[in-house]
């Protein structure tokens, strides 16, 4: 591989991408578990693929219309799950499902052959060009900047939102701040591993974590790192086996999540008798 | 103990003729209330009678259809910082990695546009908080694998960092022994001396020995007054027999508390 790896720069370009990619995983997975946010998530990633039906129909950039097409999902189920007093998960359901249809449809009433439709749903990580790459990394930076300036804000609407309000913090502004950052990082993650399997890069990184840690920052950095080992490790296993890259990277990243917490609980147990 | 009578007549919250309904349920009923400084106000009322309502009234997170609140002279908002809350123990929410020490440091928290970085003083504050709560060995813990009570503890040190004038404390002692119980007590008795506190409870039997004045609250408010309990009060706000409720509970409960 190492060969083929100085040899094709879309190896290299895509081995950037999942690093790059895994500092989106890490850190806004991490906020995204702690605020339950998952379903949510899942259901901008699937909304965001009107955003690329709106894309084919109207010729506009693909990336510049995922991204605004999924903030305003963020945001209008953030808006949803915050004002609805009974069951804000039906609603969000019927939006992420009616998202998902626009873009079906607008995709067939354009006309022609669409070949690249299938990297939106199951990802495309060795297609990533350098436009790609830049857009992530400006994507990464921005994350990095607001999550580092504002943690403690972070922490205390993550944790206790009425405690932070006391406080006078502006809980609602946070919030809408977190939404966009992560309706962004899933358009880039989309790239990555396709819409469809989004969701499972942005919360098992965080759950392993989260078991490791009493800190939201370590939970973090640690959700960067075994984001990076996962995405890289299953690019390499996907290249080996010649298997679709986005489903190599879940399917290792959910095996990792398996054996860690049936690893955990027998370990508990093998150590419960000793202990007495 | 001494009341200090000369301050006590300084309105530090004032609720005057606040209704508040979810969804056209109507929970609280023109409710017109003054606490002054220096009180120890016990809230008591049946569950969902509005009494957490009530204080999330004043404290600004809930808007009230009809009615004012004034809040050390300003509105609920703009009082923020004067004020503390130690909301109601709900530890099945309380899953998330955090220590006892972030906790406590969230306490001195405040709004600032470019993210609050905590100073040397806030530290200082924090650490403070949590040795006057006995919880300063236990700051490196998750706050996830404490008990009840010795949470209770901490958020009481993570209010006690703002340096409030008014403490506010929602059921601090359910699902609490009563030993513990009485330590946070005659910790808010100490803190009363600087502090206006408003605490609302469940434990008629105990606070009597503790508050100032009481307020019962059961959609309206029922009966607003000094310091005792009487039988016809408990018997309006809970719409039951008072043997029923004071089953289990010290006879002194009906007597006024001397001081």
């Amino acid at each position: 591989m190492l060969e083929s790896f100085y040899q094709f720069e879309f190896l290299r370009n895509a081995l950037w991408a999942g690093l790059l990619v895994s500092i989106a995983c890490g850190v806004i997975g991490t906020l995204v578990v702690v605020n339950r946010l998952v379903f949510l998530a899942g259901g901008i990633a699937h909304a965001a693929f009107g955003g690329v039906g709106l894309a084919y129909y109207s010729g506009l950039p693909p990336l510049a219309c995922t991204s605004v097409f999924s903030v305003l999902a963020a945001l209008g189920m953030g808006g949803v799950r915050l004002l609805s007093k009974s069951r804000p998960d039906t609603i969000i359901g019927a939006m992420w499902a009616f998202g998902m249809a626009v873009g079906i449809i607008l995709v067939d009433l354009t006309p022609g052959y669409h070949a690249d439709l299938f990297g939106y749903l199951f990802g495309s990580i060795l297609a990533v060009t350098q436009a790609d790459l830049i857009f992530i990394m400006l994507i990464d930076l921005l994350i990095m900047t607001i999550v580092f300036r504002y943690n403690q804000e972070l922490i205390a609407i993550s944790y206790d939102p009425e405690y932070a309000t006391v406080c006078g913090l502006p809980v609602m502004l946070i919030r809408g701040l977190l939404l966009i950052l992560v309706a962004l990082s899933i358009v880039m993650m989309i790239r990555v591993v396709g819409l469809i399997l989004v969701i499972a890069l942005l919360s098992i990184p965080a759950a392993i974590a989260e078991e490791l840690t009493v800190s939201l920052c370590k939970m973090m950095v640690l959700s960067v790192i075994i984001s990076a080992v996962c995405i890289v490790a299953g690019l390499w296993l996907s290249f080996v086996f010649d298997l679709a890259s986005g489903a190599s990277i879940i399917l290792l990243t959910a095996v990792v999540y398996l054996v860690f917490i049936s690893g955990k609980r027998l370990l508990t147990q093998v150590m419960r008798p000793a202990a007495t | 103990m001494n009341k200090k009578e000369n301050n006590s007549q300084v309105p530090v919250v004032s609720v005057a003729n606040v209704s508040f309904a979810y969804d056209h349920l109507s929970v609280l009923e023109d409710i017109n209330l003054t606490i002054h400084k220096g009180d120890f106000l016990g809230i008591i009322g049946p569950n969902g009678g509005g009494k957490t309502t009530l204080v999330k009234i004043i404290l600004g997170l809930l808007k009230p259809q009809k009615g004012t609140i004034n809040v050390l002279g300003t509105s609920p908002k703009n009082a923020r910082s004067q004020v503390a809350y130690v909301p109601q123990h709900a530890p099945e929410d309380r899953e998330f990695p955090i220590t006892v020490w972030e906790v406590a440091l969230q306490g001195r928290l405040q709004s600032s546009g470019w993210g609050y970085r905590y100073t040397r003083e806030d530290r200082q504050r924090a650490a403070d908080e949590l040795q006057r709560v006995e919880m300063w060995e236990f700051r490196k813990r998750p706050i996830s694998a404490l008990s009840g009570g010795q949470r209770q503890r901490v958020f009481l040190a993570r209010a006690l960092c703002r340096d409030p004038e008014i403490l506010f404390l929602d059921e601090p002692t359910v699902g609490i022994d009563s030993r513990a119980q009485e330590n946070i007590y005659d910790l808010l008795q100490k803190l009363n001396q600087h502090i206006t506190i408003v605490i609302i409870t469940h434990d008629i039997g105990v606070i009597s020995q503790y508050v100032r004045s009481v307020a019962c609250v059961n959609r309206i408010l029922i009966a607003h007054n000094e310091g005792l309990i009487t039988a016809e009060m408990l018997e309006k706000t809970y719409n039951c027999p008072v043997d029923l409720i004071a089953h289990g509970v010290p006879h002194r409960l009906f007597q006024p508390h001397s001081s």
